[in-house]
Parts: C-alpha cells; structure tokens; sequence
C-alpha cells in the first residue's frame, strides 16, 4: 500500500511530509505537483524526511506526496553502454528533448529505449532448471559488447518454458517462463535492482592481475590491480580529471563506468565529445562503445549527486556478473560526502569533523567494498571484475582532511597529486615519494611472467634512485650542487632523468599519451642500464661532464614521444647506441 | 493575515540578521519572492529560505536595518525572482538587483527569467574550442582563454586585477570573426572607484554600448551581493542563448558574495564548514560559475573571468579554493611580481587554463604552440630553482647551465611577461616571444618539442 501524504515544509532539497505512515526507509517518492522525484531518509512518526533529486523552487506546503513501494533502483539491461545518465539514470539525451538545453523537472523517461530490437541468441532450452544468476542467453550491445541476459540476482529460479526462439525482440519481450512450485514468472532481457544493496556473488578472489592504464607512472610504479580500489587527492589544478581520463580510455577492461560526481559540465562534455572519435588500442573500436558516463554536475541537484555514485556501481556490478572487466571512475567522491553533510546539516545531525556526518567512514568504506574480482552466481561459471577509482578534492589540498584520511584507510593504492609538481608542469603530478601501491607483490608475477622477469628488480633499482635523489636534494637545497662526489651527483642526472623519460607522460601527445607495457618495460630498463654504466664509467676514471655530454641522454628523454608502439624494436638500438657511446668517452680501457 | 486592497499580507514574527521570519503563512513556496513593506511605505525584497508549519523564513536583500516587527508586513508576491530582459538592456546601468540605476525606464521586457537559471544538460553542451586573442601575451601564450570557459583571476587587495580584466574586456577578440560580442560586467561588494574605472574603460573604448553593467558598491546591501551575479549573468545567457551573442561576463569581486553567503548561513545557525564558510558554499559557487558555455545549436556563449581576492593571498582560503575546483583554470597574480612592478603581475606557475589545449595548434593558432609554451613553463619553473639556489650558494656556485636558466627567467619577465595596459599583441607576436626565450636554451636542454619545430623556429646557436 503505497504511501499518500501532504508536505509540511520545505528548505532546499529536504522536504518533510505528513501522512506517511506508510512510507518504508529509502522508498522512492514523487514529491509535488511537479512530481518530483525524492527518497525518504528519516521516519518520526507520520512524519518522512523526504531528499529531493530536482530543484524544488516553487514547491508548497500542502502539495502531495505519494510512495511507489520501491527502493532508488536502476533499470539493468542491453542500452546502457554508450549512455550518459543524471544521477538517478534518467538520460540526459532524453532529457533534452522534453526541456531542451536546460535540465527541467519531473520529467519521465526509461533508462534505456525499451522498443530497440537485439539479436537475441538462446542458451538454455525448455524444461532445463535454472536459478538465480544462469545465463539464459546472450545479444550484442554495442561493436564490443556481448550482453548476458541473465536470471535476475533475486528470481527463485525454476523450470523453463515457453523460450523463445534465436531472433530479434526488444526489451519488453517476454523471453521465457519460469515455474516453481506452481509460481511462474517471466524473463525478460532487463531487470531492476536496488542501488544500495550490493549484488551478490559466489567467491571473492584476491586481484592478481593487474589493470593496465598505458599510464607508466601507475603501470610501473603505482599499479592497480583489477577488482583493487584506488585513490588519487589533490588540490585544484593538479591533473585529477586528466589522469582519470586517461584511465577510462587506456585501461584494459571491458567497461568503463565513468561518475562525474559535482564535478564541471564540460568534462562530461569533453568525454561525450572525445571518446567516440577515440580508438581502443586493443579492439580498435570506439571507446564510447564501452563507455557509459553518469553525470551530475556540480549545479544539478545535490541530492541526487549523493545517489550518483551507488547508481554507477550497480551498473559496474551488472556488467561484472557477465563475467566482465569493469573499472569506476568517480569524480569526485570529495563532492559525493559533501552532499552527505549537506542532507545531514539539514537533518540536524549532530556533526563529526568539520561538519561531515559520523558515518561518513562506514559509507566510504561500504562503496570501496563493492570491488573486487569474483565469481558471478548462476551457471555457467564467469569471473568478473570491478575496479574502483576515486578522485578525492582536499579542502586547500590538505590531505589530513576526513574524506582523504578515511579515504585511505579503505583503498589500496594511493596516487597523491602534488601541487608544487603540477606547478612546474611535471604531468601526471603522482608525487612518488608520497604514493604507494598495495598490490605490488600480487601482480609481479604477472609482469614477470608476461613480460620480462627482471621487472621487479628493474622497478626497485629505479624507484631506489628516486628515493636517493630525494635525500640528496637537501644536501643540495643547503650546499649547492657542487658539494656533491661525482658518484651522487649522477644519481641526480638519472633522477631527472627517470622524471622526465618515464614519469612524466603528455596526455596530449597522440604517441604518448598510452605506452603499452612492453615499452614501459623497455625504457625502464634503458634508464637503469644507462644508470649501471654511468657509475662504472666513473669508476674507471671517465670524467662526469663526459657523460653529462653524451647526445643520447636527449634521445633517451625523447624516446617516450618519439618511438611509437608499433616500433619499439627501436628502443634496443637506443641500448646499443648507449653502449657504444659509453665506449668512447671511456676510451680504451673498457673492454664490454 | 491583513488584506490590503485584495493582497494578502502576512505579520513578521521575528528579525535576526538579513533574515525576517513570516507568521501565519499560508500558500508560500520555497524560493518565492517576497514583498515587505514597512509601516512607512517603504518596501524591500526578499526570497523564502525555508517554509514549512505556518512560519517562512525570508532573507531580505536590501538588509533589515530600519525593520520593526510592528508594523512591517510581507507579500507572497507568488512567482520566483525574475529579470525582465530585451536588447534594451545593452547600455544601461542597473542596481545590484537589477533595477534601472542611470536614471532611464525600465527597459521594455521581452520575456521575464527566472534569475536563479536552470542547469545545462552536460548532453547539451558544446565543448569550448574557440580561441580569444586577449592581446595579453602571458594569457594568449600560456593561459589561453576559450570561448565559453570560466576563467577566474585569483588576486590580492591593491593588485592590479581591474586594469588586467578591463584590458582583456577591451582588448578579447576571436581572430577572423565579426560576431556579435557584449560585455557584462557585474562589481559585487567593490569601492565605488573600482567601478566606475571600469566603466570609464568601456566608455573610452566605446565599448559602452555593447555593455551591461550591474552595480553593487561597497556601502550597497550585502545581502544584496547574493543576487547581483545571477542577475547578470541570466541576462548574460539572454544575449547570448536567445540573441546570439558573446557575452563576456565580469564578476567582481567573488570574495564579497562569499561573505554575503555567510552571514546568512550564520544568521540561520547552519553547521559552519571551513572558515565558517556554509557546507554548501561550492555546490553555492557552482550554480554561478557553471553557467558559462556553449550550447550545442545555439549561436553564442557566456565566458565568465570572475575575480576575487584571496584574503591575506592565500590560495588555500575556502574561496579561492572551491572556485579553482569548479572554474576551468586559474589566473593567479603573484605578489612578488606585483612588488617589483610587472604589470601584469601573474605567476604562471600556479596559473593554469584547462580548456587551453582544445583551443591551441593547427587551425587556431599555431602547431608548435602546446609545446614551445610547455617547454616555456619547463625553463622557467627551472629558473626560479636556480634562483633560489643563487641565493644560497652565490652566482658564482652556479653551473653554466644554470647561469642560461637565470637568463630564461629574466627575459621572460622582462620581455614576455611585462606589457602596457594599452599594448595588445597578436599570437604570432606572443608565439615568437617564446621561441626567443626558448632560444636562450642549448637545444639539449629542450625535450618538450619536436625536433621539426625546433627546426623552424629555434633561434639559438
């Protein structure tokens, strides 16, 4: 029986109604003549504590509230890939074409177009018992994406019957009848699901392999593991929106949920704008083909801001139980806890650290938990994936504020944006002295295994370099260079470097922008070996501005922009060159 | 309840602040303009903060100084606040609500907007691409400014933020074009002098007439300060959305809307953020700032170059900081500089445009740009360490390439950075200006651009 009450007040996104003793917590109302859409948070009484997701000017008193029975849930099913949703999954193209450039109120629309065909190819026939989570049969989404339609998470499952034959319907379609214990009910190719409760799974795995982003600064020094949390704060101006671009296009998973959480309306627009035009490195198809973006900008409704980010994991979620990599993008979740204490200022909440609510933890940790690498439910067996990166906005790029301190305590990699090197320009500005990464030991095998099993002492030679040269720069800070033994001083040179050879990377540079592993690989170990037969060089005797000369250190630093993917093999002449280069200004005596 | 000639008119119960609350209050809305009349006939406006149980909360805008409880009744007037805009407008002077202040009628309404705006469905945005030659070398070069971008300047109190803003409202072009352009320019809180430079710059460029200007001086209303921007800029989106237009959009100074914003959120004893700035001040700045774009179909854009002046210069202030996570960059004037007389006085290193590398290279301005103005930030960035390093150790405890580096930061200033508040330079002038500077450099120094341009354009030896 669904809840009918009458508002009594009203202050910015939080109403409170009358009447609704009925009304169950987080049950979707439609609030007003304008039928806005709301969530009930608090029950006293009769009386609900209504959040609004559209802006209620204009709203009054006495106007009616009415329950639907149902939690905020998200439409699952063949169309979402390629979309971009407001924070409650409305279709922000939809959207327009009722109130045009500007977003309107209390408008209706399915997540999806329900009436397009898909070819829809059968595996189970009649008479077979499925349950919960089997795989009944498959269509195409988009160029990259096969669909699993699948018995929903919460379906009792049964014996088929009345399955249709291989062809084209559309979502509305019942595609087969289950029965069990004389209750039938029917399939169809979408389903909805509730977007607070997480969906089930059979195993959890520990991440082992590890998300490749083409980004060598994560990639070689910071990775990610797929199904891992990760986590990348800074100040304003730093490249948080940047890197986490660079993440949706170059990652390789199946699917990209990318939330933009309070954040500008032209990003959205940019990633609209880009991916399609953009090419998977690995299928060759448009990137928008994986792509779904939820988007509620800073000046859309706070409340549904709040609703964005569980929306989005739902549908990572849904593309998981296919069996399927999926990576999240949240930007920013800083925003996301700001609509929390907004919602709880107006609660009259008794507040925790400046102002944000006392479950401001168990919330972050609750949407960090939905990751991971599983096992779906149902047959046949499918292993999935969901990775989850968060963007976090420090107040005055303060990282002791609560959204990054409790923030870290519940992911695993942490990528600290850094002002200072944002200001001279070093991009992607991941402060290496700062950042860290908890999957290192998981995914070294499979770097060692796929690509060269020197990796990990590759990788520790030059992370070790950076961390001397980080001691020395006080030195130099209080003596100058020259204080220096020549042995420390090159320490410096192969710093700067590792800086700007592997590093730093030109998100705008159409060669740069991705580097496959086996490039990182490479110039990784050009560096190191540059480094290895620098100090040798010094120790037989040849003269530091000798090495400072040599012409290859600009073509090391180059390399990252000038040799392409397809043509690494170049990158082993730069080693020879190196060689012979090092024989010559170390004259004669040398016999390598 | 009163009724007055057919008009409801409800009693105030209470006055705290800029705020009255409304007693026996039937029939308001949230957000709803209201009419209060004092007992001598004076009347002032307001909005509904909050309704519900009989009672409104309202913010008065022009202040409650003067307000008695006895006598003093406010008027549901039943719709939201609305500007009435035409093509009139262009030209006039108005109060910071928006009310005729050149001593002319009120312009003839073409259509009344709600002045709070709606958002922009991201779907329906086009993405700003169009570069606008500023003239100003340092903005052009390595901060450049698009069409439909938000760009603010970050400033402190007695730089020279005014003259910089009023040069680029002159000076903002898009080569090769002849589109329609305005100017709205909106002083939120500023001395009476600031504004009227302002003005006077437009009058003597006989920009005037393609100009709004909404007027909110320091001893206005600061309650007033809450609508002044969105008064203007929903005659911005106007001219630019409904009549084609560019509009440019100057908003100053954001510091004194920040504070206005407080002292209401502290008169209704709201949980204080940073600084006891509200928890919402971001979402807050957000509905200003994010009304700068294109439109996908539509012909014209609103950019906004809003300026605010970072108390005691500190960037990390709530204000400057939640403006730099929603603008699409910064401008940030340094005080060293501003102390040593450049004019204009920007610290490059902390600036930054992100819309900057869609609206440079082929087509736009020039190929080599993106890199020879990364290389550029690279060089000087590296000779503000040498100078630092000086200061300890001594020129004569700098290596020679240092000593090159000391030189890449003092043609920079000198040369590129420095120019007359009159002086406007086209891209090519600005482009070549860094290759000399880049010039300064031995070529393996210079990693960040290609070898072809490097070819074309390097004038070292």
């Amino acid at each position: 029986m669904a809840a009918k009450g009458r508002i009594v007040w009203v202050s910015g996104p939080a109403v409170r109604a009358d009447g609704m003793s009925d009304a169950k917590m987080y049950e979707t109302v439609v609030v007003g003549n304008s039928k806005l859409v709301g969530e009930v948070i608090r029950l006293t009484g009769d009386v609900a504590f209504i959040q609004v997701y559209e802006s209620t000017s204009g709203l009054k008193p006495g106007e009616p509230v009415v329950g639907t029975g149902n939690p905020l849930s998200v439409l699952l099913g063949p169309g979402i890939i390629g979309q971009i949703y407001d924070g409650i999954q409305r279709p922000l193209k939809e959207l327009s074409k009722v109130s045009g450039s500007f977003i309107g109120k209390g408008i209706t629309t399915t997540p999806v177009d329900m009436t397009k065909k898909y070819h829809f190819v059968p595996t189970v026939s009649n008479g077979e018992q499925v349950e919960a989570g089997n795989v009944i049969g498959t269509v195409k989404e988009t160029d990259l994406i096969e669909n699993s339609i699948m018995v929903p998470p919460d379906h009792l499952g049964g014996k088929i019957s009345n399955m249709v034959s291989e062809g084209d319907y559309n979502l509305e379609t019942v595609l087969a009848t289950t029965e069990k214990d004389g209750q039938k009910t029917s399939l169809k190719m979408y389903h909805r699901w509730p977007v607070r409760k997480p969906r089930p799974y059979k195993n959890r795995y520990d991440p082992t392999v590890p998300l490749i982003t083409g980004q060598r600064v994560i990639d070689t020094f910071f990775p990610i593991a797929k199904g891992g949390t990760g986590s990348i704060p800074g100040a304003f101006g730093t490249g948080k929106t940047v890197t986490l671009h660079q993440i949706a296009k170059w990652a390789d998973s199946q699917v990209v949920v990318y939330i933009g959480c309070g954040e500008r309306g032209n990003e959205m627009t940019e990633v609209l704008v880009e991916f399609p035009h953009l090419k998977d490195p690995r299928s060759g198809k448009p990137l928008m083909d994986r792509t779904v973006l939820v988007a509620n900008t800073s000046n859309m409704p706070v409340a549904a801001r709040e609703a964005s980010i569980y929306t989005g994991v739902t549908i990572a979620e849904y593309y998981r139980d296919m069996g399927k990599d999926v990576v999240l993008v949240a930007d920013s979740t800083s925003r996301w806890a700001e609509s929390l204490r907004e919602m709880s200022g107006r609660l009259e909440e008794m507040p925790a650290e400046e102002g944000y609510p006392s479950y401001l933890a168990s919330r972050l940790a609750e949407f960090y938990e939905r990751a991971g690498r599983v096992r779906a439910i149902g047959s046949p067996d499918r292993d999935g994936s969901v990775t989850l990166v968060g963007a976090v906005s420090p107040s005055g790029g303060d990282f002791t504020e609560p959204v990054t301190t409790h923030t870290m305590r519940f992911i695993k990699t942490f990528w600290a944006l850094d002002a200072k090197l944002a200001y001279s320009r070093h991009y992607p500005s991941i402060n290496w002295m700062n950042s860290y990464s908890g999957y290192l030991g998981d995914i070294a095998k499979w770097w060692g295994e796929n690509i060269n099993e020197d990796w990990l002492s590759l990788r520790s030679e030059a992370y070790g370099i950076l961390q001397r040269e980080d001691t020395l720069k006080e030195i130099v800070r209080l003596l100058g260079p020259e204080a220096l033994p020549d042995e420390e001083k090159l320490i410096l040179e192969v710093a700067r470097m590792i800086k700007i050879g592997l590093l730093q990377q030109n998100s705008f540079d159409d060669v740069d922008t991705y580097c496959s592993p086996q490039k990182q690989y490479k110039l990784l170990k050009l560096l190191v070996e540059f480094y290895r037969r620098g100090q040798q060089a010094l120790k037989e005797g040849t003269a530091l501005a000798d090495i400072r000369a040599m012409p290859i250190i600009t073509t090391l630093l180059k390399a990252r922009m000038d040799i392409k993917d397809n043509e690494i093999s170049k990158l082993d002449q730069l080693d020879i060159d190196m060689k012979e280069q090092f024989k010559s200004i170390m004259g004669v005596k040398v016999s390598n | 309840m009163t009724d007055k000639g057919g008009v409801q008119y409800s009693k105030i119960a209470e006055i705290k602040g800029p705020l009255v609350v409304v007693d026996d209050v039937e029939n308001a809305a949230f957000d709803e303009l209201v009419e209060i009349e004092t007992k001598e006939g004076e009347r002032r406006l307001g909005k509904v903060l909050e309704v519900g149980n009989g009672k409104a909360i309202v913010q008065v805008f022009e202040g409650t100084s003067g307000l008695s409880i006895s006598g003093t009744s406010a008027k549901f007037v039943g719709k939201l606040m609305e500007m009435p805009v035409s093509k009139e407008v262009l030209g006039r002077v108005f109060d910071g609500l928006g009310r005729p202040k050149d001593g002319l009628p009120d312009p003839i309404a073409d259509k009344f907007i709600d002045i709070n705006g709606e958002p922009m469905n991201p779907e329906q945005r086009e993405y700003p691409k169009d570069f606008i030659q500023t003239g100003v070398s340092v903005i052009d070069g390595m901060i450049t400014l698009v069409r439909g971008q938000k760009l603010p300047i970050f400033s402190g109190s007695g730089m020279s933020h005014n003259i910089l803003a009023a040069q680029i409202a002159r000076q903002a072009s898009v080569v090769g074009t002849k589109d329609d352009f305005a100017v709205v320019f909106a002083a939120i809180g500023v001395q009476y002098s600031e504004a009227e430079y302002f003005r006077r710059s437009l009058e003597e460029s006989g920009a005037l007439k393609r100009s709004v200007l909404f007027l909110n001086t320091a001893d206005d209303p600061a309650i007033e300060r809450i609508i002044t921007p969105r008064v203007a800029l929903t005659v911005a989106e106007y001219l630019a959305f409904d009549l084609g237009m560019h509009v440019l959009v100057i908003l100053t100074d954001m510091t004194n809307y920040a504070e206005a914003l407080r002292e209401i959120s502290a008169a209704r004893e709201e949980v204080p953020g940073r600084k006891g700035y509200p928890g919402y001040l971001y979402t807050d700045l957000s509905t200003i700032y994010e009304r700068a774009g294109k439109l996908n179909g539509r012909k014209g854009s609103v950019t906004q170059v809003p300026i605010l002046s970072m108390p005691s210069d500190d960037i990390t202030h709530p204000i400057p900081d939640l403006t730099g996570y929603i603008t699409e960059g910064q401008v940030v004037l340094g005080r060293d500089l501003f102390r040593q007389g450049v004019y204009p006085p920007i610290n490059i290193l902390m600036s930054l445009s992100r819309l900057m590398k869609d609206g440079i290279g082929e087509g736009s301005t020039r190929a080599d740009h993106s890199e020879v103005s990364n290389q550029v930030y690279d060089a000087y960035s590296r000779a503000q360490e040498v100078r630092a390093l000086a200061g300890i150790v001594g020129k004569a405890g700098l290596t020679e390439i240092d000593l090159k580096y000391m030189d890449v930061g003092d043609v920079f200033e000198k040369e590129f950075l420095t120019q007359a508040t009159d002086e406007n330079r086209t891209i090519e002038e600005t482009l070549n200006l860094l290759w000399k500077i880049v010039s300064k450099l031995p070529k393996n120094e210079i990693t960040k651009i290609k070898d072809k341009y490097i070819d074309q354009y390097y004038q070292g030896k």
